[in-house]
This record gives C-alpha cells, structure tokens and sequence, in this order.
C-alpha cells in the first residue's frame, strides 16, 4: 500500500495529505481535534469521497466509494465507538452482514470453525457465545477487531483504541497488534496518545489544520518533538516543579465532606456503594478509573443533580441527607461549581448563543434578571466578553452558536462560566473529564487554570479518565471501582502500574503489600 | 447524510420558505391543469379572493388571527420540548370559558369589563384543559402526544353534553348556547374603525386581531427576552443541561403547557366573542390542527407564525372565493391546495436545502478562488 494523496472539500479538512504506509507496519497518525486525521481515514474506509488525490492499495489503484469496497480490498477499520449489537451473542455480530447460509444453524458453524482458527492464529480470544452486552470493554475491542479480520482486512484502521482501556487492558492489547504486525497486518492507529505512538508504532505521521507537518520514522523522533509538531510551538504538560502544589497547602480547610454515598439505579444495581471523600481548600483531589465504575454518579451526586439512597454530605456550613438533598442552585448558592463530564448534554445548550451559555445556570443572578424577569442582555453580554477574554476562547463572538465552537473553546467557555460568573469565586470546583476532545494547546491553558483556582485556596475535584491527566494535575489520587474508591494514594506514590492494579479491581490493601517494594524504585528513578 | 445543512440565515429563513412556497404552487397548478382548469386563472382568483378588496383583506385577516392563536400554542409547547396536539380540544374548553363567562355576566357588567373577563375566562379555561396532560407527562411521565390527542376527543364530548344537557336553551332545536349580550361581544373591525371615521366594509375581522397580535409580540418578548422564556427553551433544547443549570423541568413542562393552552383558549375569543355570539359544537373547525402546519411553516417563531398564519387566512378566504367563483371547483381542491402548501413547506422543508447550499457555496467561492490564486 502505497501513495495515498487526497484533498478534501470546501473546509480543506485535508490539504494535499499524502500518507505512505510500507505493508507490515504500524503507523500512527496523530493530530488534534480538527486536524483531519479522522477525515482522511473516512475518506479511506469510503465513508467521504475526496475531492482529488488517488488512493493506491497494494499497488493497484482503488476508487472507494463505500464501506463495501474498503472492506473488499482488504481495509478494516475500529471505530473508537464499537458498531456492535449489544443483545446479540460475539459470534452473531461477527456473522452480521456475511452470513455465509442462509440458514442460520449452519452458518453459524462456519463462522465458528473459521473464528477458532483466526483466534488461534491471532491470538484475539473472545468467547463467542456470550452476548455483547456482558462482554467487558477490552474483550468487546477484541470482538471488533476479529470482526474485521475476518471480513479479510489486511490493514486495519484503529481509531483511538485505548480510549477506554485500563493501562492494563491497553498493554494486553498492544501485545495482540504486535502479533499481527508480525503476521503481516498493516495498522494505522489513529490517537491523541503519543506515548502509545512511541511504544508502538514504527512510523507516524503528524497532522496539524488539514495537512501534513510531520512523517518520519518513530526512531528519529522524541515524545516532545511529536507534541511540539502537533501543536506548532512548544507545550509542557504534566507535572513540573513548578506547578505541583505548595508543599504546606494540604492544611486546609475541609470545604466538601461526602460520607457513605449509597445510589443504586432502576434496575439496583449499585452505582454509589459507600463512597466518602473530602476536599479541602489549595488541593486538587483526582478522581482516577476505568469510566462507568461510578465517577459519573459521584460528580452529580456532589454537585446536587442526584439524590443518593444513603449517605451525607457536608458542603460548606450546610448538611444534607438523602431526604434533602442540595440541589443545582443551592450547590452553585453555596459556592460549589460544576464542569460536567458532558458538555454537549450537560455543560452547554448546543443551540443557544455564546452569550446564553455563559450565563447558564447563573440566569437567576440578580445582576442578569431584573426584577420582573426580564434578562439583562448587556449586562450578560458585557460577561460574556470578559470570559471570552480572560479564557481565551476564539473566536471571541458572543453571538455564536454554542455548537459551533471547538471542543476546546467549548470548555474553555464553561470553565470560565463556573469560574468567574459569580461575584466571589468558587469554593469548590467539580471537574468531569476536564480535556475531553480538547486539543492540547487548550488542555495545557485548562490544567494551568485548575491550578490557579488551587493555589488561590479553591478545593478541585478532578474526575478524569486520563491517567495522565490525574497524574498531571492532582496533589491526591482516588480510585473508583465498582461504585467504591478502591484506594486513595498520594500523588508521590502513583505510577500508572499502581493505579491501574486499583483500576482494574485489586484491594488496596493487597496493592500495598504486593506492589509497595515495586513502586519505591520506580518514584526514585 | 442525515444531517440538515448549513445555511445562511438570509436563505434559512427567507429564501428556503418561498422556494418552497414556489414549488407547492407549481404541483398545485399540475395539479389544477390536470383536471382541465387554467391554473393562472386559479391563482390570480385565489389572490384576488384573498387581498383583492377591502372585504377579502378582512376576511383573510379574520381567518388569520385564529391561525396565529393556535400557531403560537403550537409554538410555545414546542420550545418547551413538548408537541402539544391538543390545541382544538382546548380551544373547545376555552370556548366554554367564554360562554359561561358572557351568559352569566353579560347583563350585570359593561363592555370594558366583561371583554377582558371573557378573554382571561377563555385562557383559563383553555390553560386548564391543558395542564392535565401537563401534569400527567410531568410527573408520570405519560407522553403529551397521546394525552392531549385523547383531551380533544374529551374535550368534544364534553362540549356536546353540556351543550344538550345544559347550556342549549329549552325549545331551541340547534345546539347552541343563549346568545351572548351586548357588552360581550368583541367589536368588529368595521366598528372600531368608524369610531375614528373611517369607513369599513362590514365583516367577521373584529378586535381580537389586536390581541393576537399583541400575543405574538408578548411571546416573542417572552420566550427571547425573560429569564423564564431562556430557561423554557433551555428545557426544551437539552433537558439534563436544564436540570444541572437548576432549573426544574417539571415547573417548565407546566409552565409552557399552560401558556399554549391559553394561547390556543384564546381561537374562542375570536369566533364566539367576535362573530357567532354564543356557543356552537364545532366553531373550532380545526382550527387546532391548523396551528401545527403554521407553526412548522412560522418556524415556530411568533413572526413566522404571523406570516404562515395569513397565507392560511388568504388561502381559506381565496379557496372559498374561488368556490364561489368557478363551478366545479370544489372546496375539496381548496384541500388540496393547503395540503401541498404543508407538504412542502412543512413536512418537505429541507429537501430543497442541499441545492440551495451548493448554489450557495458556487457563488461565493469563486470569489474566494480567485483572490486565492492572485495572493
């Protein structure tokens, strides 16, 4: 495979992009959101026709004009959202479109003496006869990827893999790309995780607004050289001597005391299953795990949007029980502020203006209604240009529709809303999934930010699925498992090993033991 | 591709709906020639019908105003994320507001009182009609759809029997309310304009065109201008982010439910306190299912309602001009007509789009092009 060229429409998602791919190889193209990385790759799987540029699949020229033909000549693409049937048994997705009888008795032999085979070869176990939905994440990435295999890919398209993978989950899985790389597959892995670049790829390719600024092999290449490519100046993230916190900073004040959270959902099944936590001011307390083990029902037990079935909560001078709750605006009365997880559902309404978001859930403010309810434009707009400015957020247009900024500057609105949209500032800062589909240069602006709010004595919570991201920015880490924190450990004993044995179940009192001797070398290194 | 396309507002909002419009007129001619008549003919009748004269304009004015009562029920409902289709059974109900109101008080109250009660009787009555599916969606989350769908039916049923078994004078053999006295009946337009001299052909446009338009300004400032109208249309645009901003969805799903019953009350205002005088089974004639078509065409914005409300006023006092005026053509053709009229511009509102966005984007990219290819 060998000379793709293609460029892209009236938004030039892609501008002359040329991407050489030796067979065998792993290849990871990396960018921002926006860069056009995910562009090209539709563009390969058929999903968009390009505008000009030719695509040549081992050595012969090919016209893809849908998943059809991709899939005939021997692509096969992982979306980082599976396309599975989730009631349906592993090997009835499989089967799904390729039946090979019509009667489904026989078929399904078929395909099962051809997927023994291909597993045994590949070495991608999945257990066949269990549905979708009871299936765990890494064993569902392994579904999809046999799927495509067996559809006869011989290069294989992964975007973002790992997204929702334990560390653990994620070294597993790059042992079964590994395999097939020597088995002669070609993969082209798409991701914003250089470090998964480094450890696995043999080439990259570096896409920055629409066109190439990098291709070279991974061993002419750094981590930073990659990031700075990415972005086009220099960034640093993580945690740096500078921005860790003050060493004498963990003597605040507790400002947010959560005992026992107990939450069960519809079908009781324990989402909350004694969760107690305290925040207290200068310090940012990280909320670290695999997403679905409780985080999501922790942050909006906290905040007010959900009452648990047990459990008590202390936020400032006030305390509540299950039968009264805070709710939004007595959280937000109280000084406590909110960047949800889901800023699309949660965080924004896509259809309103710049100026309405920036005032959401603040509309109430004296300073914004008058009292017959009438809303001060000027007063909300004269904000909104004061967030844009001190945020950054571009373009700075207060009429803009929410939904048309980028991830990014979506979040950067957000943050500056929660952060400077009362008088006082926020006491306590909830954080879900602070980077999510931000691009690195507004990641590096975001986490310098929670840390101010830190230093001037705010309490920070910050849920993430990042391990990176928590590693980065937290004085604290807790792990969620299974709707319990599953150990807490200061921010000099995390190594990703540690977290992610915590992530991935294992006691904390067994992680100590097992691991402590492991974990001191590695935090003397 | 499923997604709908980006447009500039100007085509959005005034380009699209006349193209639309345009084809409608189009097949609507095919439609017309087929059964052997001129469609020009047809159209400049149906015009002329609806703004020829001074009598047309205040009958296409009259028809209007129910459409912009029932078109901005519709709306309002909508911008709470609710589709309220019950907008003819609360008409019905306020209806009964009205009556009840003018046949006990007529006598005992002057006309600058009882006009007012009259209206707020019949938004009332029309609001409580509607809360009922309200609360049932708001706290037992039983689909509006469905609910305010079964309140017309009721709604009807409960008008014929209060109709036969109360209302309806003894001896009477048409099912109808006493007739209201004087002081509750809306002055004509013709009335009110011989008040400051001007003369006016007599017809059913009466004052309540002033209230519909007064509404149609007062929700606009309601839904765009207050800190209520932001948080309804919050609910109705994403009702988690609603719910973390602290705004209580269940308040909003009342809230916006009573507006629109209210609104849609108000279509009594004009039919009984303004033309018939008392009380009649069906003097909604659909009225409530037309809102919808206004609504979807209006945008569900109160000038867009205003605007689709008087073509559906021109094309009901055109169409029954025109069935007066050419034998043979039916009010059934009328039907016809209107249907084309909400196919195109409502259900099929977006087909056109995609052309309109290529033909968009050819001319001003040369521009762009070329200034490209001189830097």
């Amino acid at each position: 495979m060998e000379g793709i060229c293609k460029r892209f429409g009236a938004v030039q998602a892609n501008d002359q992009v040329t991407l050489t791919v030796p067979a065998g190889t792993v290849h990871g193209i990396v960018g921002e959101n926006g860069a056009g990385k995910s562009t090209l790759m539709s563009i390969l799987y058929g999903f968009y026709q390009a505008d000009a540029g030719s695509i040549t699949v081992e050595g012969r020229a090919a016209r893809i004009t849908g998943s059809r033909e991709a899939i005939a000549m021997g692509i096969g693409m992982v979306h980082q959202h599976f396309m599975l049937v989730e009631p349906l048994s592993a090997l009835d997705n499989i089967m799904l479109g390729a039946e090979p009888d019509w009667r489904l008795g026989p078929a399904r032999a078929q395909v099962r003496d051809r997927l023994d085979a291909l597993m045994a070869d590949t070495g991608l176990n999945v257990r066949l006869d269990l549905a979708v939905e009871d299936l765990p994440v890494g064993e569902r990435q392994r579904l999809e990827i046999l799927k495509a295999l067996y559809r006869g890919a011989r290069i294989l398209i992964l975007d973002e893999p790992t997204a929702v993978l334990t560390p653990q989950e994620t070294e597993a899985l790059f042992v079964t790309l590994r395999r097939l790389r020597q088995q002669g597959t070609t993969l082209l892995l798409i991701t914003h995780k250089l470090k998964e670049i480094m450890a696995l790829c043999d080439n990259v390719t570096v896409m920055r607004a629409g066109k190439v600024v990098l291709d070279c092999r991974i061993l002419d290449t750094s981590l930073d050289a990659l990031a700075e490519a990415m972005v086009g100046r220099h960034v640093r993230l993580g945690r740096t001597a500078e921005n860790a916190a003050a060493p004498d900073a963990q003597t605040g004040a507790t400002l947010l005391a959560a005992k026992d959270l107990q939450w069960r959902d519809a079908l009781g099944v324990p989402r909350l299953n004694g969760v107690s936590l305290a925040l207290r001011a200068g310090e940012i307390v990280g909320i670290a795990g695999v997403s679905g083990n409780g985080q999501t029902e922790l942050l909006e037990a906290l905040s007010g949007m959900l009452a648990p079935q047990g459990g008590s909560l202390r936020l400032g001078e006030r305390d509540f029980s299950p039968s009264r709750w805070l709710d939004p605006s007595i959280a937000r009365h109280l000084g406590l502020a909110h960047v949800p997880e889901d800023r699309h559902r949660r965080g924004l309404v896509l259809p309103f203006e710049a100026w309405e978001s920036a005032v959401f859930g603040h509309q109430g403010l004296r300073r914004f209604t008058s009292a017959w309810g009438w809303m001060k434009q000027a007063v909300m707009r004269q904000d909104t240009a004061r967030m844009m400015e001190a945020y950054d957020v571009r373009p700075r247009n207060d009429q803009l529709r929410s939904s048309k900024f980028s991830g990014g500057n979506q979040q950067k609105l957000v943050l500056a809303r929660e952060a400077l949209a009362t008088a006082s500032p926020p006491q306590v800062l909830l954080v879900g999934q602070p980077t999510r589909g931000v691009d690195i240069g507004a990641i590096e602006f975001i986490h310098g930010r929670l840390r101010a709010m830190r230093d001037a004595g705010g309490a920070v919570l910050v849920v993430s699925s990042e391990l990176d991201e928590i590693l980065a920015l937290a004085d604290r880490v807790l792990v969620m498992d299974r709707g319990r924190i599953a150990g807490e450990l200061p921010i000099e004993q995390c190594t990703e090993a540690a977290l992610g044995r915590l992530m991935a179940g294992a006691e904390a009192h067994e992680l100590t033991r097992a691991t402590a001797p492991e974990i001191a070398p590695e935090i003397t290194k | 591709m499923s997604q709908p396309v980006e447009l500039p507002r100007w085509i959005d909002l005034g380009l699209l709906p006349l193209v639309n419009l345009m084809f409608a007129l189009l097949v609507a001619g095919v439609v017309v020639a087929a059964i052997g008549m001129d469609p020009v003919q047809v159209i400049t009748l149906l015009v002329k019908g609806a703004f020829g004269s001074r009598s047309g304009i205040s009958y296409t004015l009259y028809y209007a105003t129910t459409f912009v009562f029932s078109g901005l029920a519709v709306a309002v409902a909508f911008h709470g994320g609710l589709f309220n289709i019950g907008g003819e059974g609360q008409a019905m109900i306020g209806g009964l507001g009205t009556a009840l109101a003018a046949v006990s008080l007529a006598d005992k109250l002057p006309a600058p009182l009882m006009l007012p009660l009259m209206v707020l009787s019949a938004a009332l009555f029309g609001a409580a009609w509607a809360a009922v599916p309200a609360a049932l969606q708001a706290w037992r989350g039983s689909h509006i759809v469905i609910t305010t769908i079964m309140f017309n039916f009721i709604a009807s049923a409960l008008l014929a029997y209060l109709l036969v078994n109360v209302l309806k004078q003894p001896g009477n053999m048409t099912l109808e309310s006493p007739p209201f006295g004087d002081t509750a009946r809306m002055p004509g337009m013709h009335q009110m304009l011989a008040w400051l001299g001007l003369e006016w052909p007599r017809s059913p446009l009466n004052g309540s065109v002033l209230l519909a338009a007064a509404c149609a300004v007062g929700i606009w400032l309601f839904l765009w201008k207050t800190r209520s109208g932001y948080e309804l249309r919050a609910v109705g645009f994403a009702p988690e982010a609603a719910h973390y901003a602290g705004i209580l969805p269940r308040r909003q799903v009342m809230l916006s439910m009573l507006i629109s019953g209210a609104l849609a009350g108000m279509v009594a205002v004009n039919e009984l306190a303004g033309v018939q005088g008392r009380l009649l089974l069906d003097f909604v004639a659909g009225a409530g299912f037309t809102g919808i078509a206004v609504s979807l065409i209006g945008r569900n914005h109160p000038a867009g309602i205003v605007l689709a409300s008087l073509l559906f006023g021109a094309l009901y006092q055109g169409g029954a001009e025109l069935a007066f005026e050419i034998p043979g053509f039916s009010r059934e053709m009328v039907g016809t007509l209107q249907g084309l009229i909400v196919l195109f511009s409502g259900a099929m509102a977006y087909v056109a789009a995609p052309w309109l966005a290529r033909a968009h984007a050819a001319l001003t990219r040369r521009p762009a092009r070329a200034g490209a290819a001189h830097g």
